[in-house]
């Protein structure tokens, strides 16, 4: 569909029919005091071959390092075919269209997506997507509350465990809903929560344990145990999982006795690439009871008139387009491209594929973890199982360890003396199945270089 | 014509409220909400033992249409929830002022009621719809 912008004698008719004069004026409501008078700190504009140039000069600065960081956004091959297919004319739109059901293709990848996500994660149903991981959390808290009417509470326990990037954006979403999240403090020495520490909450009403799996620090949270806790107490879980480590641990709908009641978590290690931090895409599942909670949108298979199987938008009738401010969500932005390109990348991938890819991965990290532990000054931090990322205790300050690789030419992992002060000079590595021998002994190198200075 | 039984009680926003002698009564919504909202996929009822205000969003009917608010005609304690709306949401459409009620109230506050429309009242707010 081409894009055509209103011409000069468009614009002037519209203006007339509803009798204002210019554009300008529609702004009038705003005060002067709020409207910005131009943006001094962004350059004029420029021409495409400077841009170009530019952008590759920058790129060039990554180009050839070796990356060692996970902390939410992973590093996985893409089979070529993935892009390929995903950026054909037909799909390369990044919202369901406005005609849904005009578009049969669109909203049955959508509704293949939805099937591979409810399967991966152990649940009835999964919606067609949400904007991020983060977001995708907020969602699934606001869900909760509204999902369990007997907690009057509005309290969630919130494991420091989980991704503090994730903790921030949740608090910012539900903070002025009413909605408080509580700290559940980790074990110093395994890194994960102890569902002995819950014992503390009991007897108050918490409306939702968010249990993350893995952790933020690669660490296994005891899923079942803390599920269980939480059910006993009269709280709701809500899973927050990598969708590449569900092809080798127990999904949430199978947690404990009952299963989570809500998973939700991060697309991107499904054949999005890390490409500076984005677009990613959010998704969610739940239990079959709680499906008219669940935010954003669904595509259901059904049979039209002459009983022809078809796709079609359904429980639409507490989206926003309908609600407006009462419907269920109201930020669920779409990411149907990176959806699309990620039910490829299922397709290609397989059961088996996605399995390989996660042992791969969590061998690599357990092969690379030991190398760097013989090292004098690297340690494991925590004693926990992990799946694909590790904590490293170090005796030097992590920044400069860090700067002294990137000399070297490899990214060896992310920071965590900011979010975790706790951890002195901690370090979080990550190595996916894209990691060779090679690649594994040469950041051991470069590190074991960078102690004996 | 629509179907306004004048025994009842209207909200402009169409519910209906049926008071008993005993100071309870019961709440739904009018044959006339039901028809403009059209066959109803979805009943979420209040939570029977929760205390509600005159006004408040208190129950949700989803039709294939829309899901739209119930708000409560009067304050009270909600007694009882129709609990068949769970597997039959079409009970509101096949009998809006009879089995397709949502719920009761103890009424704690009688001057409210002088604010509710009577039959004829709600007539016209109808007839203004048509």
């Amino acid at each position: 569909m081409p894009f055509i912008p209103h011409t000069q004698d468009d614009v002037q008719e519209m203006l007339a029919a509803i009798g204002v004069d210019s554009i300008e004026t529609l702004f009038d409501e705003i005060p002067a005091e709020l409207r910005v008078k131009g943006l001094p700190d962004i350059a004029a504009g420029m021409n495409e071959m400077a841009v170009s140039r530019m952008m590759a000069e920058r790129a060039a600065k990554d180009a050839g390092a070796l990356n060692f960081i996970g902390a939410g956004a992973y590093e996985h091959h893409i089979p070529a075919a993935v892009w390929d297919i995903a950026t054909r004319g037909e799909f390369y739109s990044a919202y369901t269209p406005y005609q849904a059901e005009a578009s049969q293709g669109t909203l049955q990848v959508l509704y293949e997506f939805q099937t591979m996500m409810a399967s991966l994660n152990g649940l009835d149903v999964s919606n067609a997507s949400l904007y991020d991981g983060a977001s995708a959390l907020a969602e699934a808290v606001l869900m909760a509350v509204r999902a369990h009417r007997k907690s009057k509470s509005k309290r969630i326990l919130m494991p420091t465990t989980v991704n503090p990037v994730y903790r921030q954006v949740v608090d910012a979403i539900v903070r002025n809903q009413g909605i408080t999240l509580v700290d559940v403090p980790y074990c110093a020495e395994e890194g994960r929560v102890l569902a002995g520490a819950l014992k503390h909450f009991e007897g108050d009403d918490y409306t939702a344990l968010v249990i993350p799996q893995p952790n933020f620090f690669g660490v296994l949270e005891d899923v079942d145990a803390l599920t269980d806790w939480a059910h006993a107490n009269n709280t709701l879980v809500i899973a927050v999982v990598n969708p590449t480590s569900l092809a080798l641990l127990t999904p949430p709908g199978e947690w404990g006795e009952e299963g989570a009641d809500i998973a939700c978590g991060e697309g991107q290690p499904l054949g999005i690439p890390l490409s500076s931090g984005g677009p990613n895409f959010g998704f969610m599942c739940c239990k079959q009871k709680y499906v008219r909670q669940l935010p954003g949108r669904i595509i259901g298979r059904t049979v039209d008139l002459e009983g022809k199987p078809g796709f079609t938008l359904t429980l639409q009738a507490r989206e926003q387009h309908i609600r407006r401010s009462k419907a269920t969500s109201n930020i669920c932005t779409n990411q149907g491209l990176m959806v699309t390109a990620s039910t490829i990348y299922m397709s290609l991938m397989g059961p088996e594929g996605l399995e390989q890819v996660g042992a791969a991965s969590l061998q690599n990290t357990a092969v690379l973890a030991d190398k760097l532990c013989a090292i004098d000054g690297v340690d494991k931090a925590f004693t926990g199982a992990g799946f694909h990322e590790v904590v490293l205790s170090l005796t030097k300050p992590t920044a400069e360890v860090l700067a002294a690789l990137a000399e070297q030419g490899i990214h060896g992992g992310f920071d965590l003396s900011q979010d975790y002060p706790e951890l002195e000079n901690a370090l979080l590595v990550c190595a996916t199945e894209t990691k060779t021998a090679a690649d594994l002994a040469r950041y051991t190198d470069a590190l074991a270089s960078v102690f004996a200075a | 014509m629509a179907n306004i039984p004048s025994h009842l009680k209207f909200l402009k926003s169409h519910e209906w409220v049926e008071l008993y002698d005993d100071g309870t009564a019961r709440v739904g919504i009018s044959d006339h909400a039901q028809e403009m909202l059209g066959d109803m996929v979805f009943v979420e009822v209040p939570e029977v033992g929760s205390e509600v205000s005159a006004g408040d969003e208190c129950a949700v009917v989803e039709s294939v249409k829309a899901a739209s608010d119930v708000y409560s005609p009067l304050s009270g304690e909600v007694l009882t929830s129709n609990d068949d709306l769970a597997e039959s949401p079409e009970l509101v459409n096949t009998g809006a002022f009879s089995d397709g009620w949502l719920f009761t109230l103890r009424l704690s506050d009688t001057s409210e009621l002088d604010e509710l429309l009577d039959a004829d009242a709600y007539a016209e707010v109808v007839a203004e719809d048509e």
